[in-house]
């Protein structure tokens, strides 16, 4: 046996050591693209924003539209839908978080800031349960505003949760009035 | 008992030369014909033949369909259709493929319990045994896709609902659903990818299977007593006996099967799917197939929040770990006796096992709500409380009935009840001997 039994780190240490972070980061660039080819591709996500003509929608009216897939609900409510849901105190709210893509993330679930500045008639919500995922029907329930049949979540005419098993109000995309009849989800 | 040595002797020349290169006569002769396997193994024994042909059975009508079928969201139902009706006995493949699946879990659940009843889990089985549990991970994974093909109602909310789980992870949750979606919602890159996973699965499930085989060949067969073979009188030769009563079990398996396919084709699917997918209304009530229903259960059946954890993710966590029991249970089960049959207590508590899986079944075809909720949640509750704690707490405290001293004891022994007479010897009372 050599002299030097304790091992100091030679030339060929950090050759073994170069080649194996080599390798690691090889096999990491190879792996990444079957990754990320999974991820949403270009064409889906052109879609990503949607223009919406709302001129011929008069109080009481809705339509909806497919955005990313999923379909957004947009509802000109009447008066009494925007008294009712001004009249709701925070503290009976299921989820006292806005869940408004447009606002702070911790707004509070007011009836404003379901909506948008000077234009708190209109809703503009992903009409899609937050439970499971089902469709809820839409001016039904006892609040008279949203109703999902699969598993019984009522929402009020907010779009926010007030009885059943959906954790959260229902979510509110990224969207904005582009002009006073157009609106531009995404 | 696989260590004896190999008996084959080739006959022909042509099999001698063979066999110096490249000896696979000779290891199907080992592996099927002079293999030795325990003289007492009942018709529970013959589900691992039964699943080997379901999965060849539905390898071969799914590479016949996939011929026929087209996995864009445009075409995908019309395609099915096209199979149904115009496709020469495309009807019958299509339905052989749709049942096969069905009668496949029903074969793997049978197969499950039979190792849950007669301990076949415990050592040196506990590879043989998570080797099973990954095969039925595929199976799942495989039959939840391959619902979502025909893109009816049922498959396009089946698929919403089920990759709505992932969501529920913290942080990267939503990454991980627009990851298996494609997208942003179920929509065609979806439908093209579950069809190319379905179209692998299986054929990984085929290459598990070996490992299971494997591994099964190296330890040898579990048997009704548990007791490990001793001897020569207690093994008979896998040709022709296993092989016989393997082929019975599998003709009456298929007679059941063929009732389905031909009489009941639709018993066991959702009218909904025959309705093309339509992203903005949903079905008044989703369920999954029926082999996915006790786990649906649980999944609902957590309504409410635990510590930090939300109902949502609670729920997802205990559906998953209701799976993952399956993977522990070589080291949760405490006892040294293998077999239900001379443990009475935890026999007791297998068969309630059984009813409670039922029951789930049963409730996660049912609204998930009023009474069914809190039945759903005593029922979850019973599901991890046989694993958690009878398991472990069983065999520690139960006492078990004796144990023959050997197979070909327990074999003789039956004979001799059988025929009226006293068992031979101290065998009297099995049940009241600690």
């Amino acid at each position: 046996m050599s002299a030097t039994d304790i091992h100091d780190p030679n030339r060929r240490d950090f050759l073994y050591i170069a080649t194996g972070m080599a390798g690691v980061v090889g096999a990491g660039a190879v792996a990444w693209p079957f990754i990320d080819q999974m991820q949403p591709d270009a064409s889906t996500l052109a879609l990503a924003s949607v223009e919406v003509d709302v001129s011929s929608l008069q109080p009481g009216s809705s339509l909806v539209v497919k955005w990313r897939g999923k379909p957004v609900v947009v509802r000109n409510r009447t008066d009494k839908e925007m008294k009712d849901g001004a009249a709701v105190s925070l503290n009976d709210l299921k989820d006292p978080i806005a869940r408004n893509a447009n606002l702070p993330a911790d707004a509070p679930a007011t009836d404003a800031n379901r909506t948008t500045p000077g234009k708190e008639a209109w809703m503009v919500m992903v009409q899609v349960c937050t439970h499971l995922g089902c469709i809820p029907l839409g001016q039904e329930g006892d609040f008279g505003g949203w109703f999902c049949p699969c598993h019984g979540s009522v929402y009020d005419t907010a779009g926010r949760i007030r009885k059943g098993p959906a954790p959260e109000n229902m979510a509110i995309p990224v969207f904005k009035f582009i002009s006073d009849t157009k609106i531009l989800i995404g | 008992m696989s260590e004896g040595h190999s008996t084959y002797t080739p006959k022909t020349g042509l099999g001698r030369w063979f066999d110096a290169r490249m000896p696979l006569p000779r290891l199907v002769y080992d592996s099927f014909i002079a293999y030795p396997v325990p003289r007492n193994l009942n018709y529970m024994w013959t589900f691992g033949g039964i699943l080997s042909i379901m999965l060849v059975s539905q390898i071969l009508t799914g590479i016949v369909l996939a011929m026929h079928y087209t996995s864009d969201t445009a075409l995908a139902f019309d395609s099915v259709e096209k199979i149904m009706r115009d496709v020469n006995s495309g009807w019958l493949l299509r339905y052989l493929h749709s049942n096969g699946a069905s009668f496949f879990f029903v074969a793997v659940y049978i197969h499950i319990f039979r190792g849950l009843f007669y301990g076949s889990y415990k050592a040196p089985r506990e590879l043989l045994w998570i080797l099973g549990c990954i095969i039925y991970l595929l199976m799942m994974a495989t039959g939840f896709m391959g619902y979502v093909l025909p893109w009816g109602q049922m498959s396009f909310w089946g698929a919403t609902v089920i990759t709505g789980f992932f969501s529920a992870i913290p942080l990267v949750g939503n990454w991980i659903q627009e990851l298996l979606l494609g997208g942003f919602a179920v929509d065609n890159p979806t439908l093209n990818r579950f069809f190319a996973l379905h179209y692998l699965l299986p054929f990984m499930i085929a290459g598990v299977v070996v490992l299971h085989v494997w591994a099964l060949h190296v330890v040898g067969q579990s048997n009704p007593t548990g007791i490990e073979v001793k001897s020569k009188t207690d093994t008979v030769a896998f040709t022709p006996y296993a092989t016989i009563k393997d082929a019975f079990g599998m003709i009456v398996f298929l007679f059941f099967f063929a009732y389905f396919v031909f009489y009941l084709p639709n018993y066991l699917g959702h009218p909904d799917n025959y309705t093309v997918a339509n992203p903005l209304k949903t079905p008044a009530h989703i369920v999954p197939e029926w082999y996915f229903l006790p786990f649906y259960a649980i999944l609902r059946a957590i309504t409410f929040n635990i510590g930090p954890i939300n109902s949502k993710l609670g729920g997802v966590l205990c559906m998953f770990g209701a799976i993952a029991m399956l993977f522990l249970v070589p080291w949760l089960d405490t006892s040294k006796v293998r077999s239900a049959v001379y443990r009475p207590w935890y026999k007791l508590f297998f068969w309630l096992f059984v009813a409670d899986a039922i029951l789930l079944g049963w409730l996660g075809s049912q609204p998930a709500e009023g009474s069914y909720v809190f039945m759903a949640q005593m029922a979850t509750l019973f599901y991890f409380a046989f694993f958690l704690v009878v398991m472990p707490v069983l065999g520690l405290i139960e006492t078990p009935r004796r144990l023959p001293n050997s197979i070909t004891e327990a074999v003789l022994e039956k004979k001799n009840k059988g025929a009226g007479g006293h068992p031979a010897g101290a065998v009297s009372a099995p049940e009241t001997k600690g």
